[in-house]
């Protein structure tokens, strides 16, 4: 079955029609809501950028709120967008992942990006142009920390490892699957398609035409390492609505958020951008219409997440949108992309999926000392 | 082969004398290219009716409206003619704003043929430290010949040594010599042509 879901980048915006800016704690609180009312409406995937500057009142590190959220939940997909693989140490992403996997009994996949923040890099002693070999060599290691038990490793980006074990292991000994995100990379695409990964483009401020450039990359280059065919890549999209019953209405309704967002604000129209970029304003039909289509660009996708808790909308308006999102958009969407997807074209990647192909589950955790020679874990294998 | 010859003019009044520079200069750079046997193809790129776009591609951050489509043209040029009106004393900002958005590396080993107008002649060495150093940043090829057209170039003598349709002239078969020598490759695609990831790796 395709995912949807939503994303936040949350923003701490001033709701224009009012002049009220919410304090971080309401925008926090709100954050954990939201995705509470994602998975009661139905939806299949929440995620949450990560931030380190205002006005974001996004988690420096995703795996704090998730972890929250997973104690309130029970069934959606915990997920990132992006969790920044330049400038964390792949060390603590293994450790930190791993340990929200355990706390949401596998609820929990993650996306891979390198920021759109320049002086995120210098804040944590990086340098912006190393951000393709920094997403290269932390992800190549964050591989391996959760595969091998004990890591012998150096690089250019970080102090050497040797015999280290990242604890806690993945659950049932199965990493949670990974996505990577970019916008205008070729290389990004190519690394996730090397790994067979899945890959995402936020094509939430991009014309079609661009979007379907990286995914026939990442497309075809899944292919040609081996992973299946280039209809069979796992591929994600990015999207952002705004609804009301009556089409004008969501127009006149959105447009005074939409005038002066963050991002693109004081720009194109909203007509222009619309027309544009995937924003669709309108009725929910509109919305089904605009999307279903989306595949007849990038072929059969596996994930669609949607923004739609920024540039100021108050709380209770953004859980009116997840209302028509899950009881109308999304179920309709559903129907249409099922019953276009060829039985070959597989699902977006689960724990229990992971854990079936696999060959089921085992438990990787690692004493202190061995049971049978005695020693200790890195000597004992 | 044809060439593509492509002129990015920002002139703003209708008609601009800047507009007209830049035709002058890509018929010259068409006549030096016939005349050693090459075919050649002239597109414009007129910022005038680019500025709104222009303006929203900064703030929406990809390319809006015709912007895409002329950047396109650009990265398909064998030879660029860049001209500008000169405005307090260099390019005008909204020649500046186009090549603000051009891609890095889209101009790399282009020629490009310097231009621009003003009021009096007092201005011309605008080419060589307003224009020139931005397209060195660029990578681009710059020609030799830079052509500024002042005023009185307009009613002047354009035949004389010195006059401009002898300076356009120059310039042109400048243009043309670097047009023709450069291998037509057209831009390349790192869509079509992604670095290995075995490389990327490798590279670390």
């Amino acid at each position: 079955m395709m995912q949807f879901g939503i994303f936040t980048v949350g923003d701490v915006t001033t709701d224009p029609t009012t002049g009220r800016t919410p304090t971080e704690h309401e925008r926090i609180k709100a954050t954990v809501a939201i995705a509470r009312k994602a998975e009661e409406v139905g939806l299949d995937v929440f995620a949450t950028g990560e931030h380190h500057n205002p006005p974001f009142a996004a988690p420096a590190n995703p795996t704090v709120l998730l972890a929250n959220i997973a104690a309130q939940t029970e069934r959606i997909i915990l997920s990132t967008a992006t969790t920044l693989i330049t400038t964390n140490d792949p060390v603590r992403l293994a450790e930190d992942y791993a340990y929200l996997q355990h706390l949401a009994e596998g609820r929990v996949d993650l996306m891979m990006g390198r920021g759109n923040t320049g002086p995120v890099y210098p804040w944590f002693g990086r340098d912006i142009r190393d951000g393709i070999p920094l997403a290269i060599e932390n992800y190549a290691l964050l591989r391996r920390l959760w595969t091998e038990e004990a890591v012998t490793w150096s690089g250019k980006h970080r102090t050497p490892l040797q015999g280290f074990t990242s604890t806690p292991r993945p659950l049932d000994g199965v990493p949670p699957f990974v996505w990577h995100g970019s916008i205008r990379s070729p290389e990004i695409a190519e690394q996730a398609a090397y790994y067979g990964d899945g890959f995402f483009h936020n094509n939430i401020f991009w014309p079609m035409s661009h979007t379907k450039q990286m995914v026939q990359l990442y497309r075809r280059r899944f292919e040609h390492y081996g992973h299946g065919g280039a209809d069979q890549a796992i591929v994600g999209l990015g999207g952002q609505v705004f609804m009301r019953r009556n089409s004008q209405d969501a127009v006149r309704e959105f447009r005074p958020f939409f005038d002066v967002a963050p991002v693109y604000g004081h720009g194109p129209s909203l007509e222009d951008f619309t027309r544009e970029t995937p924003l669709t304003v309108g009725s929910p039909q509109q919305v089904i219409e605009r999307y279903a289509a989306m595949a007849d660009e990038v072929g059969d996708y596996q994930r669609q997440l949607f923004l739609i808790d920024h540039a100021g909308l108050p709380l209770s308006t953004v859980m009116e949108q997840l209302e028509l999102l899950g009881g109308e958009v999304v179920p309709e969407l559903r129907r249409i992309a099922d019953a276009r997807r060829p039985a070959h074209v597989p699902d977006a990647p689960t724990h229990a999926s992971r854990v079936a192909a696999a060959g089921g589950g085992r438990d990787m955790t690692v004493h202190a000392v061995d049971e049978v020679t005695g020693a200790s874990p890195e000597v004992a294998r | 082969m044809t060439r593509r010859i492509v002129v990015v003019s920002a002139g703003l009044g209708q008609p601009s004398s800047t507009r007209l520079l830049g035709d002058l200069l890509a018929t010259a750079t068409t006549d030096a290219l016939l005349e050693s046997g090459m075919e050649a193809q002239v597109e414009v790129v007129e910022l005038r009716e680019l500025a709104h776009d222009l303006t929203n591609t900064l703030l929406a951050g990809f390319p809006t409206g015709g912007v895409g489509r002329a950047l396109e043209t650009l990265a398909g040029a064998d030879a660029v003619v860049a001209v500008t009106p000169v405005y307090q004393g260099s390019y005008s900002g909204l020649f500046k704003t186009f090549f603000d958005v051009v891609e890095r590396d889209v101009l790399r080993g282009t020629p490009v043929l310097l231009a621009a107008t003003g009021g009096t002649a007092r201005h011309s060495l605008v080419l060589e430290y307003a224009l020139r150093p931005l397209f060195t940043h660029l990578g681009a090829v710059t020609v030799g010949t830079g052509v500024f057209a002042a005023s009185e170039d307009w009613g002047s003598a354009g035949e004389a040594e010195q006059g401009l349709t002898a300076r356009v002239r120059r310039a042109g078969t400048e243009l043309a010599a670097l047009a023709g020598a450069r291998a037509s490759s057209g831009p390349r695609d790192p869509f079509a042509d992604p670095v290995p990831f075995e490389e990327l790796l490798s590279g670390m």
